[in-house]
């Protein structure tokens, strides 16, 4: 990380583009401006040596034996019903009553 | 506008038991309330009158043949809109959930359903929970009850709101950075943040799943330890809910606060601190040193990283988790696009307002090839050091205590324009949020403006007893 993050229009292109988002022409400054005022904060992290200290994900791991470990139990593997389909179906946008129906957007 | 004050839990079940009172009464006063002054301050996004009146008829029924009320019977509450709810949309405060009806209740709303709660409805917040003001909402602003032109809080300003304006007794809200803390200090009611993995976060629509807390925000300390009492619990549906038993929250309040150590780290009283809420949160300490609470000088030296830290975890994880709303299984999707990725990409584009694409390209940059262990890696890290100081801060003290907000509400537009300022408002909740631990919000008095003020009680893993506790000495205090 450098000490001052410098992102391009070309890096917030590529990023909308992996992250499936369309900026318009105006947005595309805007965001530069944004990510580089939140990156430039955020690079104060690099003040601290954080050699040998392990990356926490999850609380639970920095707990260890203190407390019981989450998800140590796990559900029985039997068969129970699930939502009613008919409800589920209810809720999407076209259905068939049996699937969900989705617009082709593939040409062959 | 004046805020009505409402019954408390305890008068709510005397008065059914007494039949002096009935739940159908209770609810109908409550959505004639809405009716007449949620035009101005925009907190429920939709009403659940059918589901409530009947649950309202089933517990005036239990009440006329004398049989035992559950915990909760007769109670209003509002439920945050990024959880389910049967029967009811869940927009995420999203245009691109618009039309979705979850066809299931989430396990906190189930637990307050099975309490006898009267669910009346879903409540506003900013989008995908994303916000320090309930500014982001596709909605509209929340405007905060204590003073019309200033923000709730956010990101469940809608919950705090509701509790504050008396069209609710209790709702639950979602704190991933401060979203119930905050809010409830700003709008003078009590938010709790629970423990990770004390609640379960089934049927949550996800934001930072690392950090998502669902919890209750009320009138009073023990609303909230009677609600708390009612959500916590392991649920088989999430695998991060601890198996840990719960304590009797309700009971533990009566426990004398004499003899507890109360932390008060200097890193929570420096620069940008706002005076009037200094000297509150002072004065509060000193009432519980008067309280017979020893009062001890404890150091927490990674906060100053906490803003910086959780901005890079909570961004990757809502950038992944975001990822699902693409058009084809939720929601909106946009017309006629020319191929897939059109789709995608359009459907997000016209979905989803400015906050959220602004942390999807910041989660995603972290995340990206050769940004990965400089920001990401580097964060969880330092995470690691913010959750130490706690662990060791705790070894000497029982409870640490400080500010819930550098200010108090800002005005509506006054930092909307620069996310920076906004996120700075997070400075003293984000801490807690990244160590998992649990906390409260109390108010403690109001600035000569008259605007609310909260102190913030924060306390070990699965301690939440001693957090309330401590909480009800402070809020007798202010009698």
């Amino acid at each position: 990380m450098s000490e001052t993050a410098v992102v391009t229009l070309e890096d917030v292109s590529h990023v909308a583009e992996l992250a499936n988002l369309e900026l318009t022409a105006e947005e595309l400054p805007h965001m530069q401006h944004n990510l580089n005022a939140i990156l430039g904060y955020i690079t104060q992290l690099n003040e601290l040596d954080t050699t040998g200290v392990p990356a926490m994900a999850q609380v639970g791991e920095m707990l260890g034996s203190e407390v019981h470990l989450h998800g140590e139990t796990l559900r029985p593997d039997a068969i129970k019903p699930s939502l009613d389909r008919a409800a589920v179906m209810a809720a999407a946008p076209e259905t068939d009553g049996k699937f969900f129906k989705v617009p082709k957007v593939i040409e062959r | 506008m004046t805020t009505a004050a409402t019954k408390t839990i305890d008068e709510i079940r005397t008065g059914l038991e007494s039949r002096s009172l009935t739940a159908t009464a209770l609810a109908e006063e409550h959505y004639a309330r809405i009716a007449a002054e949620d035009g101005q301050i925009n907190s429920f996004l939709a009403l659940s009158r059918e589901r409530a009146l009947a649950k309202a008829a089933a517990i005036d029924d239990l009440a006329a043949l004398g049989d035992p009320l559950p915990l909760l019977a007769g109670v209003p509450v509002g439920i945050k809109d990024v959880l389910a709810m049967q029967g009811s949309p869940a927009t995420a405060g999203s245009k691109i959930l618009a039309a979705y009806m979850p066809p299931y209740d989430a396990t906190a709303v189930k637990k307050l359903d099975a309490a006898g709660a009267i669910l009346l409805g879903k409540l506003n917040c900013d989008e995908f929970a994303m916000g320090s003001s309930n500014e982001n909402s596709a909605y509209g602003p929340v405007r905060n009850p204590r003073a019309l032109d200033r923000v709730p809080g956010g990101s469940s300003g809608g919950s705090a709101a509701a509790v504050a304006a008396g069209f609710a007794v209790a709702t639950l809200g979602t704190d991933t950075g401060g979203s119930i803390r905050q809010p409830a200090a700003f709008c003078g009611v009590v938010g709790l943040l629970p423990t990770y993995g004390r609640v379960s976060r089934y049927g949550l629509i996800a934001f930072a799943s690392s950090l998502d807390r669902v919890g209750p925000v009320t009138n009073s300390v023990k609303d909230a330890a009677t609600v708390l009492k009612v959500l916590a619990g392991q649920d088989p549906l999430d695998a991060t809910s601890s198996d840990r038993p719960a304590d009797d929250y309700v009971a533990s309040l009566t426990k004398p606060v004499a003899g507890l150590k109360v932390g008060v780290p200097a890193e929570y009283f420096g620069e940008g601190l706002d005076p009037e809420i200094r000297a509150a949160v002072e004065k509060t300490i000193a009432q519980l040193e008067t309280a017979g609470c020893t009062i001890v000088p404890v150091h927490l030296p990674h906060t100053k990283y906490a803003v910086p830290t959780y901005y890079v975890i909570a961004t990757a994880e809502a950038s992944s988790n975001l990822s699902r709303f693409d058009g084809v299984r939720f929601g909106h999707r946009t017309e006629s696009p020319a191929n897939l990725s059109a789709m995608y990409k359009k459907t997000r584009d016209e979905a989803f307002g400015p906050e959220v694409k602004r942390r999807i390209l910041l989660g995603t940059y972290v995340l990206s090839a050769g940004y990965y262990d400089a920001y990401y890696r580097k964060a969880q890290q330092v995470r690691a050091l913010i959750t130490r100081d706690f662990l060791e801060a705790f070894v000497q003290v029982d409870v640490i205590v400080g500010p819930m907000t550098p200010t108090p509400a800002f005005k509506i537009g006054e930092k909307s324009d620069d996310p920076m300022a906004m996120y700075l408002a997070d400075i003293y909740s984000v801490a807690a949020s990244l160590a998992g631990i649990c906390g409260i919000s109390v108010p403690c008095g109001t600035t000569a403006e008259g605007l609310p003020i909260g102190v913030q009680i924060m306390g070990k893993h699965f301690d939440e007893s001693t957090v309330l506790r401590v909480g009800a000495a402070v809020e007798s205090a202010q009698a």
